[in-house]
This record gives C-alpha cells, sequence and structure tokens, in this order.
C-alpha cells in the first residue's frame, strides 16, 4: 500500500480536546459517495471547517495551521468512535496527519489507521492532559521506542500491536502476509468442508 | 480438566487457521462476507491492482443498501440518486461482482435490503459462523450465536483476497438481563439502558454476549436489535447463545440447511452455549423490569435517559458541547420537546416486529402537522410482508411516508436527510452531530416512542399510545 515507512515522527500537534469525536465528524457521510480513497483530505472534519457556504472558516485549527508541519492531531477521549469507515483515517492521512494521540481510541478505527500508515497511540491520562493543554507543541513519536518525547522528556510510553507495527516500520502491507498462508487456508478449508 | 467456554472461545477456536503468536494476530477464517456498495470499490480495486481473484465468491454476498435511493424509479426507469458519485458507487459493485462472480441481490432482486437484515432473512447468517462486512454493525448477526464483526475496507480486500482476517482475540465481557419488560419497553430500550451504564466505550476491547432471562425471551429481531447496538457502546462483537428461538427462526430460509444438513447443523449449534463457570473479564448486571422506554439527549448514544424524564443540565464541557448542539431546554420534559421529524428504519430497527410496533401506536392516528414521517423497511420481503398485512396503509394513513428499502436516513447518504437545526427522534443507532443531514440534532429511541412522537409532534411516551389501543379492543 501506498504509505511511507514510520519510524519517528517529529512534529507540531493540533488539539482537539473534544471527548467521543466520532467517524461521522471526520468524515461526513455525505463524502463517502467515493470510489477511490484519493482526495479525502479534502473533506476531513469538513463541517469544523467550512461554513454553510463552503467557505473555510476562521478561526479554525485546521486552516489556520500547515499540515506539513503539524502532522499530529492530539485529540480527546474515545477517539474515532462509530463507523468502520477506512474514509476516516483516509481523510486525516490525506490532510497531511500521520499520527493520532488520545487516552483511548476506538478499536476498529485504530486498526484501520494502522493499516494506512497512520499511527494511532494511546497514553495515559496524565500524558494526555499534558498534550491536551499544549497544543502547538513540537513533540517527538518514536515508533522504534514506543515514546512521546515533549522537549527533552519521554512523557508517554504506548502500545501498538506487534504485527501492525512491523508493518509500519517497514511501509508494508499485511496482505503479503496473508497471502502467504494460502496453504494453511486451504487446509482449514478442506478440513471443514 | 479444561477450562470452561464460552460462547465466544468456541466459535473463535473453531476458525482460526493459524493461532495468534506474540508477533502476529490470528489468521481467523470468514465463513460469510457481505458486501455492500460504500465499502468495496477501495478494496476491490486493491485486488485488481494486484491481479488478484476472489477466493470464495461462493461465501460472498453483495447488497445495495447505503447510498441507494428510497424512492422509486421514475417513468423512464431512473432511480433517483443523490449524487453521481451515488450512482457511480452502485455502478460499481455490480460491475465488480459480475467481474468476481460474486451474487449481487441488486436493485429489482427481490431479495435485496440493508445488509444487516437480508443475511439473517436468507438464513446466510447461521449459528457457528464467522460473519464480516464494511460496517460496524455487523455485530447485528451475533443474535443468531455467530461471530460478527464489522470490518475497515483494507480488510475487505483481505477477506475478498484470501477469506481470512488477521485478529487478535479481545476480552470477553457478559451483560445478564434479568427481570421481565415492562409493556411498551423491547429491545432498543434495553440497548440504550446498557449503553447509558456502561458509557460509548465501556465496551471497547471486548466481545459481548448477552446473557439472562430477558434476553432468553427476545423475538429474534430483538435480539438483533441488542446486537447492532453493541457497537455504540464501543464493542466490536455482540453475540446471544443459539436456542430453539434460533433454530425455529433459522429453519426453512433459503440458504439454511435442510433434511439431514439440518439435523447435523443442530446438533452443532446446541453446542455453542456457554458453560457454565465460563469466565469473564467483566460482567454486568441489569435489572431489565426497571428500564423504561429511552430516548437520547446528547451526541453520543450513551447520553440516554427514560424519556419520562426532564432534560439534564449538562455538566462537563463534553456534555456542555452536546447540549449546545442538542438545544433541548435544560429541566424541561422530554416530553414537552417539539420533534420535526421522525425516521422508522435502519438496521436497528426496521424489521416486521419493529414496523408492527411503529403500526400499533400510529393506526388510527394522524401524524402531527409538523412532524414529516418516514417509514422505511429493512428489506424488499420486509416491505412485501408489512405491505401483505396492510402496515402500509396505516403508515399511508397516518401521513407517514413509506418508501423502498434501504438505509436512508441512518446514515443520510442517499438523500433522504433533515434539514439543519431539525430535531429528528429516529430508530437507528447513531445520534452523531451530523450524522441525518448536517445539523440536524437527533433523538435515538424505539419505534414504538419514534411513532408516538410524530402522532404527538413533540417527543413522547409511547405507553400511554398502547394503553389506549388494549382500551379500544
Ligand atoms: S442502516 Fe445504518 S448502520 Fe445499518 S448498515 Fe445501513 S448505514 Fe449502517
Amino acid at each position: 500500500m501506498a504509505f511511507e515507512p514510520f519510524k519517528t515522527l517529529v512534529s507540531r500537534t493540533v488539539v482537539l480536546a473534544q471527548d467521543n469525536i466520532d467517524t461521522d465528524q471526520i468524515i461526513p457521510a455525505r463524502f463517502l459517495t467515493t470510489t477511490s480513497r484519493d482526495g479525502l483530505g479534502q473533506s476531513v472534519f469538513y463541517d469544523w471547517r467550512f461554513d454553510e457556504a463552503g467557505r473555510p472558516k476562521r478561526p479554525s485549527l485546521f486552516n489556520d495551521y500547515n499540515p506539513d508541519t503539524h502532522k499530529i492531531l492530539v485529540a480527546g477521549s474515545n477517539f474515532g468512535c462509530g463507523s468502520s469507515r477506512e474514509h476516516a483515517p483516509w481523510a486525516l492521512y490525506g490532510f497531511g496527519f500521520r499520527a493520532v494521540i488520545s487516552s483511548d481510541i476506538a478499536d476498529i478505527f485504530k486498526s484501520n489507521a494502522l493499516k494506512n500508515g497512520l499511527l494511532p497511540v494511546e497514553v495515559d491520562q496524565t500524558a494526555h492532559a499534558q498534550l491536551l493543554t499544549t497544543p502547538d507543541a513540537e513533540i517527538a513519536v518514536d515508533l522504534e521506542k514506543l515514546t512521546v518525547t515533549l522537549g527533552e522528556a519521554d512523557i508517554a510510553h504506548f502500545e501498538v500491536e506487534a504485527f501492525a507495527r512491523q508493518c509500519l516500520l517497514n511501509g508494508v502491507d499485511p496482505l503479503g502476509y496473508l497471502l502467504k498462508q494460502t496453504r494453511e487456508i486451504a487446509a482449514y478449508e478442506a478440513k471443514t468442508a | 480438566m479444561s477450562m470452561p467456554k464460552s460462547l465466544f472461545d468456541k466459535l473463535w477456536e473453531r476458525h482460526v487457521v493459524v493461532g495468534e503468536t506474540p508477533d502476529a494476530p490470528a489468521v481467523l477464517y470468514i465463513d460469510l462476507h457481505l458486501v455492500h456498495e460504500v465499502t468495496s470499490p477501495q478494496a476491490f480495486a486493491v485486488l485488481d491492482g494486484r491481479g488478484l481473484k476472489v477466493r470464495r465468491p461462493d461465501n460472498t454476498f453483495a447488497t445495495l443498501d447505503h447510498s441507494t435511493p428510497t424512492l422509486p424509479a421514475n417513468a423512464k426507469g431512473e432511480l433517483p440518486f443523490s449524487t453521481p458519485g451515488a450512482r457511480r458507487q452502485v455502478e460499481t459493485l455490480i460491475a465488480n461482482c459480475e467481474k468476481h462472480g460474486i451474487e449481487l441481490l441488486g436493485l429489482g432482486d427481490p431479495r435485496r435490503g440493508i445488509v444487516h437484515v437480508i443475511g439473517p432473512e436468507l438464513g446466510l447468517t447461521q449459528p457457528g459462523k464467522t460473519v464480516v462486512c464494511g460496517d460496524s454493525h455487523t455485530s447485528t448477526h451475533g443474535a443468531f450465536g455467530a461471530l460478527a464483526f464489522g470490518i475497515g475496507t483494507t480488510e475487505v480486500g483481505h477477506v475478498l483476497a484470501t477469506q481470512c482476517v488477521l485478529q487478535r482475540k479481545p476480552k470477553s465481557m457478559r451483560v445478564i438481563f434479568d427481570g421481565a419488560l415492562s409493556p411498551g419497553v423491547g429491545a432498543k430500550d434495553m440497548a440504550l439502558a446498557m449503553i447509558a451504564e456502561i458509557g460509548a466505550d465501556g465496551g471497547q476491547g471486548y466481545a459481548i454476549e448477552f446473557a439472562g432471562e430477558t434476553v432468553r425471551a427476545l423475538s429474534m429481531e430483538g435480539r438483533m436489535t441488542l446486537c447492532n447496538m453493541s457497537i455504540e457502546a464501543g464493542a466490536r462483537f455482540g453475540m446471544i447463545a443459539p436456542d430453539e428461538t434460533t433454530f425455529d427462526w433459522v429453519k426453512g430460509r433459503d440458504f439454511a440447511p435442510s433434511g439431514e444438513a439440518w439435523a447435523a447443523a443442530l446438533a452443532k449449534w446446541r453446542g455453542l452455549a456457554t458453560e457454565e463457570r465460563a469466565e469473564f473479564a467483566k460482567e454486568v448486571r441489569i435489572d431489565a423490569s426497571t428500564i423504561r422506554p429511552m430516548i437520547t439527549y446528547g451526541v453520543s448514544p450513551d447520553a440516554a435517559a427514560p424519556v419520562c424524564a426532564n432534560a439534564p443540565a449538562p455538566r462537563t464541557a463534553a456534555e456542555k458541547h452536546a447540549a449546545d448542539y442538542m438545544k433541548l431546554d435544560a429541566g424541561r420534559p422530554f416530553t414537552e420537546q417539539e420533534v420535526n421529524r421522525v425516521f422508522i428504519g435502519s438496521c436497528t430497527n426496521s424489521r416486521l416486529s419493529d414496523l408492527r410496533e411503529a403500526a400499533a401506536v400510529m393506526r388510527g392516528r394522524h401524524v402531527d402537522e409538523g412532524v414529516v414521517a418516514l417509514v422505511v423497511p429493512g428489506s424488499e420481503a420486509v416491505k412485501r410482508a408489512a405491505e401483505a398485512e396492510g402496515l402500509d396503509a396505516v403508515f399511508v394513513a397516518a401521513g407517514a411516508e413509506w418508501r423502498e428499502p434501504g438505509c436512508s436516513m441512518c446514515i443520510a447518504m442517499n438523500g433522504d436527510a433533515g434539514a439543519p437545526g431539525e430535531l429528528v427522534v429516529s430508530t437507528s443507532n447513531r445520534n452523531f452531530i451530523g450524522r441525518q443531514g448536517k445539523g440536524v440534532r437527533t433523538v435515538l429511541a424505539s419505534p414504538a416512542t419514534a411513532a408516538a412522537s410524530a402522532i404527538a409532534g413533540r417527543i413522547a411516551d409511547p405507553r400511554p399510545f398502547l394503553c389506549d389501543m388494549k382500551e379500544d379492543a
């Protein structure tokens, strides 16, 4: 899949302190009538970024920050809840985000994000509170050491499912791995048929 | 002695192709893959890009529901697609199914419907199966004692190519409902009461088994409603052990085993139930006899309360944010809050029993003049059955619209949507900001509560309406 290997990301944060940011906020359903995964970045958080007439709202975090320098989204708890739409991580990635940090991230979103080069980072309450209250901070997210660093200090350690981590570190997608299991799959089918 | 096993343990074990290790998740075999137009095009594109074929087209079924219009075709036979994109999605799925030899229950097919309604209806969903779909409400199928869960589009591609997904086994949780439900209270109210209790992330990382006498007493439709809402508590999996109610429902359906195969299947299915003393990482008990008709008042499904309560004053920043959006008057009874639109439908509540429940309230009454009410059956089969018993006539006489099957206002991507600022009482599953149209304020409720609200023009407790019915009889 088309994403770069992920090792260490040093970038500034965009903070959305709100809890329960669901996939309908990340990408409203009316933008799902697409047959491609490209171009969704323009619609990310659309209703937060644009007014009724489609004009960019200002101030608006997303419209005021440069996606080249602000690749890390820090969000309130239960981020990405709701639908299984992979359009949500596609849109965040398309906009320029490479990592999302929260105290807890919804299961399906996490799984989808990991498959698309967007790192979901779950940190403890203390680090979460610190990041939420320090918007625009430059931080480092290290996928090899599994740490989040603010200034000189490692403020959090996080876990990433081992397999997904390897895939991300190497920029490979898991379909290749599954395709290598063809013999086992055929044996299972023969056994249960 | 081996450890006592839960339903979930058994379902999981039986589908492991390659076991889980610290380095890699389990390779889990999928028996039934349901596909729809919105989350599949990019997956088929990956397959085509790599020159791969669909491994088991015979275990894959597709339908059109999400961006499909619920208004009939015009005189020229053209469907009123909301956007060229919606039409393209439908055409893309038709082409992909043709190319890969997948059975499509497409436009004009008498078996078409919402993916989670038709799977069970056709007998495709069976106890003991693994079922996936690129839709988070796939947990619905767990009502049959199946291991059913929503997947993302990349995983849709994995299943198309290999019939497997990579998945680590989640922790297990049991939610036990005891006690008899009061009249006018149903599975949707149970689901909302549970989510209010454990929170929108209370089931995160867990597979939920619903158990207890109240669950056993539920019809299959009710069980599906309950499992459907598991994801609104954050749980990807929701399931109920199969029993006679399940077997009766499955028996005789198009894809159900028959003859000797039925007897063999039954023997297998009877062994699926959770064994005594099986352990759960988390257990919650709910006294179902205390549940009253429920509604949501916020923008997350756990903001749920009895319909007879007052709108609460927000306490936290998140609640304040939700209250600012919902604009319900704090301290005022919910039943005094004006309703603009009512939606009866979605994979949560669009089955025949749901429509009967709504019709029982609407029969002989009229929708308030300030309210637009939409009734959207879950499938062509539900539509036919409802029309055969005259439910459509009840709705139409009451001033509601009777539509073609589809997801409709549950996700509002086919053109069916509320207008900005409208308050919509909806039998669907998500009250997220903008879910039913930009600026729309969604109140989730049961079919009876939604129907009562349509009649009253305000959020309404369905029980008085149902009492009247009894007095009339
Ligand atoms: S009715 Fe709603 S929740 Fe159900 S499948 Fe359709 S969009 Fe998804």
